[in-house]
């Protein structure tokens, strides 16, 4: 591998603009395939879900599922697009082991959807990201090259094919050039993608989980010389699978092309692989030459039409759209761009929605799940919602502190014993024996013995340093093991030593 | 006694359903007409023999409960090798798919299963349909049984020359240019190519997706339509498949009438190229039409001329993308598997062997049809060519009732004769091809024999999408006409095998 030698990002902003074009596929969420009933359940057996369509067996034709058309008009919708009144299906046509048919059922020059845009926050400011168009098409198997050292089809002695992941549903969402975005283009690509996932989730129609490969990003990227009209030559930055890759890929790609076109050099329109590990890319397989799709509309499908009339029926039934939420929600919340912002990149709105629903204050539900539970899905390394605790029981917890019952230790500790599965916050608290002691007898024991064993700090608040309570309030609380009410020990102190709170 | 071989199906089927005879005697007389004759026909590429019997023994068991049997019940017939039965090996005539057996029954076997028809076993055919004479079989000729040396048509040319044979008392074919009319008439028997989209191709190995349509083969008209109304009817695994009821063609055949019908001729089949003989038979047919109390009007259709040459271009690039699945991946041939080489050589390697000369022709026609700076100027120009020829056909319908024509421009010719010139072999299909493109319906039936061979001449009968019961009733009235001249059917003028 040829080690390139970069150019500094400011360095390579300042002679050149980069213009990005980015393209994700999404992976539906039907219960069944795009074109045959198999089942798109993840993790079953290699090659149990398939049938003779799925698997290109002589003979076979497809049919297409209406749930796929129908989450593709919706997707077109939500972008802004305009929907097709007439569209086919094409094939494009090339040779690769894990696709059954050797042709990919796609869309070539009539997608369901097309001209739309999607609105972006950058640093508080909104950039609008131009939609070319939304197509249908279906999924390939998988390929596993075996014996190979790197998992790569270089060197490995054979290659195993599964064919439960070909013809899952896909939209491919293509944008225009994304130009004007200067030195913020990575953001601006991060921001976009960032922005689709929630849409795409807001919509139902995918659970958009990129590590799982529901949905996966191309980057093109190419620079242009400050003021010049014309665009570069592009390279492909394929399967850029988080949004923080995103970023990076863009990144790197302005720092290396502006190297190439520094020293003179062109740039070669190519494929490029992202590396996670450094965030670097490499070139993918050199194609010696340009891959003819020979598409041509498929045969075996009658056009797709959907009537204006279902076309407004999805539309007056699309769901508030992220970015409007958004902006109701930090209203409502009281919430500053980058509270806000935190908030969405843990992907913590609908829990801390539903927390809210379920009678807990905004504040209190945005504290826990932004907090602890944010600790807890990351050092785990699951989505929020996958945490197994529920929005009311986390209300639950928060309706505990807020009457007293509990404060935030040991509210912590019972949102601990519902995630390790001991039961509801009330049965945990029952348990462990977690209830917040206020009552004086049993605290007058250990104030006074803090106040013994810290005479100095006891003569201070003695003296008028009220704020030196705290220590023995500490102090309490570790004989007590956080069980006590603070609140009420420090009043104890203060009553004992004289001072006034 | 009877020769059980010699009936039509209908009256198989009465037979059979009034118990004058078993189904399983049916099924073994044709089974032992198969062993006496197939060797030197060649039309099955597999006798299912087992599966034959069980059949037969189903729908015997089921007289004997007293339960109904549908109108062709324990009627054997012989199965076009491109349609799937699960179980049983389906090659379509090619070395790509030896030793295949399929997992799942395409819908037109199971209907066929479903009506009690036996299937007898699979026929031979022209390689993925790609032929007019049944030679381009990985599996060796057909023989016609009018006269062994020479050619039964094609692609479907096991299919028509089983029931010329009497091998079987009906077929099954696919035509996406000709494949069941031209053998139809040079074998002196009855083929019908429904309206596209009448009949499932769910299970049936494409050719040509937009173009491909199963349908009947028989020995009479009648036999035809009872066939045609079991195989059509909308199939939701079909996405192209017609969702309407199947138009009454069996209603159609038993009432044989053109009186007071137009009927128009084509100018523009004939002259060039087109035998003597075949035109006489042609203007006698019209002549009889006429005589029948039908109006007779000339026609023009002008972009019929172009027909041949659009069919070339889409036919090819439909089949370039449809057959890239044989890969050797999942089924089928795989050549050149050692450990040592790559898929894509595995890949390429299979496909070399595999592959006979006219579909490798035709692969690289329509790859290089479809190619980027080449796809407006062939395939574009082509449908474009498809949608004048849909228009022509249009307006030739609102003057006419249906078309007639020669089936095909000549006599069955000497298996090897054309077979190293593919631009002859094209033309036999030269007056069906017009019928596919559009997705019209159209039959064949026999008009009798060129003087100067002595070999079938076949009449083309073509009507709109979905009129389909047009052709039976007309078919019927010519058929019955014929019989009535010449004493008997045609086909008894065969020499005995």
């Amino acid at each position: 591998m040829t080690v390139t030698e970069l150019v500094s990002y400011e360095d390579a902003l300042a002679s050149y603009e980069p213009v990005m074009g980015l393209e994700v596929h999404v992976e539906l969420g039907t219960a069944t395939k795009m074109f045959c009933g198999c089942s798109t359940a993840l993790g079953a057996e290699p090659n149990s879900q398939t049938c003779p369509t799925c698997l290109g067996m002589p003979g076979s034709l497809p049919v297409v599922n209406a749930t796929g058309i129908e989450s593709a008009v919706r997707i077109g919708l939500a972008l802004n697009c305009k929907i097709a009144e007439w569209c086919r299906f094409a094939r494009k046509n090339y040779f690769y082991p894990d696709m059954p048919k050797n042709f990919q059922t796609s869309q070539y020059d009539e997608p369901i959807a097309f001209d739309g845009y999607l609105d972006v926050e950058v640093e508080g400011e909104t950039f609008r990201v131009e939609i070319e168009r939304a197509h249908m098409e279906e999924d390939t198997g998988k390929s596993t090259h075996v014996g190979g050292a790197t998992g790569r089809i270089h060197g490995a002695s054979h290659s195993l094919l599964d064919y439960n992941r070909a013809g899952i549903p896909l939209i491919e969402i293509v944008t225009k050039p994304i130009v004007g975005a200067g030195d913020r283009a990575p953001e601006v690509a991060k921001a976009y993608v960032a922005e689709l996932r929630e849409l795409i989730k807001a919509l139902g129609v995918s659970e958009a989980r990129m590590e799982m490969g529901q949905m996966r990003c191309d980057v093109n990227l190419s620079l242009r010389p400050k003021g010049q009209e014309k665009f570069g030559t592009r390279s492909e930055t394929k399967n850029v699978n988080s949004l923080r890759s995103v970023e990076r890929a863009a990144r790197y790609e302005i720092m290396r092309h502006a190297a190439v076109l520094g020293d003179g050099g062109t740039i070669v329109q190519e494929t490029r692989h992202f590396h996670e590990d450094d965030g670097s890319t490499t070139s993918g397989r050199v194609k010696e030459e340009a891959e003819d799709y020979r598409y041509f509309p498929e045969p075996d499908l009658v056009p797709v039409a959907p009537s204006r009339e279902w076309v407004e029926e999805l539309r007056n039934t699309l769901p508030e759209l992220p970015r409007v939420q958004r902006q109701r929600l930090k209203a409502e919340w009281g919430l500053s761009d980058h509270e806000m912002q935190s908030v969405l990149n843990a992907g913590a709105i609908p829990s801390i929605v539903a927390t809210i629903e379920a009678g807990a204050a905004a504040d209190q539900a945005r504290k826990w799940w932004m907090g602890e539970l944010a600790r807890r899905a990351n050092e785990d390394g699951v989505e929020l919602s996958a945490l197994p605790i529920t929005p009311a029981q986390v209300a639950r917890v928060a309706a505990l502190v807020s009457e007293g019952s509990l404060n935030d230790k040991l509210a912590r500790q019972v949102i601990e014993g519902v995630l390790a599965g001991e039961g509801d916050p009330d049965t945990v608290v029952e348990k462990r024996g977690l209830k917040v002691v206020s009552d004086d007898s049993a605290l007058g024991a250990a104030v006074d013995e803090a106040i013994a064993g810290n005479q100095a700090v006891a003569d201070k608040i003695r003296g008028g340093k009220v704020q030196a309570a705290g220590a023995l309030v500490g102090a309490v609380m570790k004989a007590t093991r956080g069980q006590a009410d603070a609140a009420r020990v420090r009043e104890l102190i203060l009553e004992r030593l004289g001072g006034q709170g | 006694m009877t020769d059980l071989t010699r009936l039509t199906a209908a009256e198989t089927a009465a037979r059979i359903a009034s118990g004058e005879v078993t189904a399983v005697a049916v099924t073994e007389a044709h089974l032992a007409r198969i062993d006496a004759v197939d060797e030197k026909v060649h039309a099955f590429l597999h006798v299912d023999r087992e599966g034959a019997l069980a059949q037969a023994r189903a729908v015997d068991a089921k007289r004997e409960r007293g339960e109904e049997l549908g109108p062709l019940a324990g009627v054997p017939l012989a199965l076009k090798d491109i349609f799937t039965t699960e179980g049983v090996p389906t090659t379509v005539g090619s070395k790509i798919l030896e030793g295949w057996i399929p997992p799942y029954d395409a819908t037109l076997t199971k209907r066929l299963k479903d009506a009690g028809v036996v299937i007898l076993g699979k026929t031979n055919m022209d390689e993925f349909a790609m032929g007019s004479s049944t030679e381009n079989s990985a599996y060796g000729p057909t023989g016609n049984p009018w006269d062994l040396t020479r050619i039964p048509g094609g692609s479907g040319g096991g299919s028509s020359a089983a029931i010329a044979s009497y091998e079987a008392a009906l077929a099954i074919g696919t035509d996406t240019g000709g494949s069941i009319r031209q053998p139809a008439a040079v074998t002196g028997t009855v083929g019908v190519k429904p309206t596209y989209g009448a009949v499932s191709r769910y299970g049936m190995v494409a050719f040509s997706s937009s173009l491909d349509q199963g349908g009947p083969c028989a020995r009479t008209v009648l036999d035809a339509a009872l066939l045609h109304e079991v195989i059509a009817g909308h199939d939701p695994l079909d996405s192209t498949s017609i969702d309407a009821p199947v138009p009454p063609v069996v209603e159609a055949a038993r009432n044989g009438d053109v009186a007071g019908m137009r009927v128009g001729v084509v100018k523009e089949f004939g002259g060039e190229g087109y035998q003597a003989g075949v035109m006489q038979r042609f203007n006698e047919s019209v002549e009889l039409l006429r005589e029948l109390g039908a109006e007779i009007v000339e026609i023009s259709c002008p972009s019929f001329d172009l027909a041949l040459a659009a069919y070339y271009l889409i036919a090819p690039s439909e089949c370039s993308s449809n057959l890239a699945r044989f890969d050797a991946m999942r089924y089928g041939l795989r050549v050149g598997d050692d450990g040592t080489r790559s898929a894509e050589d595995v890949t390429s390697l299979t496909r070399a062997a595999g592959f006979g000369a006219e579909v490798k022709r035709r692969i690289m026609l329509g790859t290089y049809a479809l190619s980027s700076g080449y796809y407006d100027a062939y395939y574009g120009s082509a449908q474009k060519v498809r949608t004048l020829i849909t228009r022509d056909f249009a307006q030739a319908f609102e003057q006419v009732d249906v078309l007639v024509s020669p089936t095909t421009p000549t006599t069955a010719f000497p298996i090897g004769e054309r077979a190293d010139d593919p631009m002859a072999m094209y033309l036999a299909d030269l007056c069906t091809i017009p019928a596919n493109l559009a997705g019209n319906a159209a039959m064949s039936l026999p008009c009798g024999l060129a003087p100067e061979d002595g070999l079938p001449v076949g009449l083309q009968i073509i009507a709109p999408a979905m009129a389909d019961d047009r052709l039976y009733r007309v078919g019927a009235a010519v058929e019955a006409a014929f019989q009535a001249r010449w004493g008997h059917p045609l086909l008894e003028e065969a020499p005995s095998l």
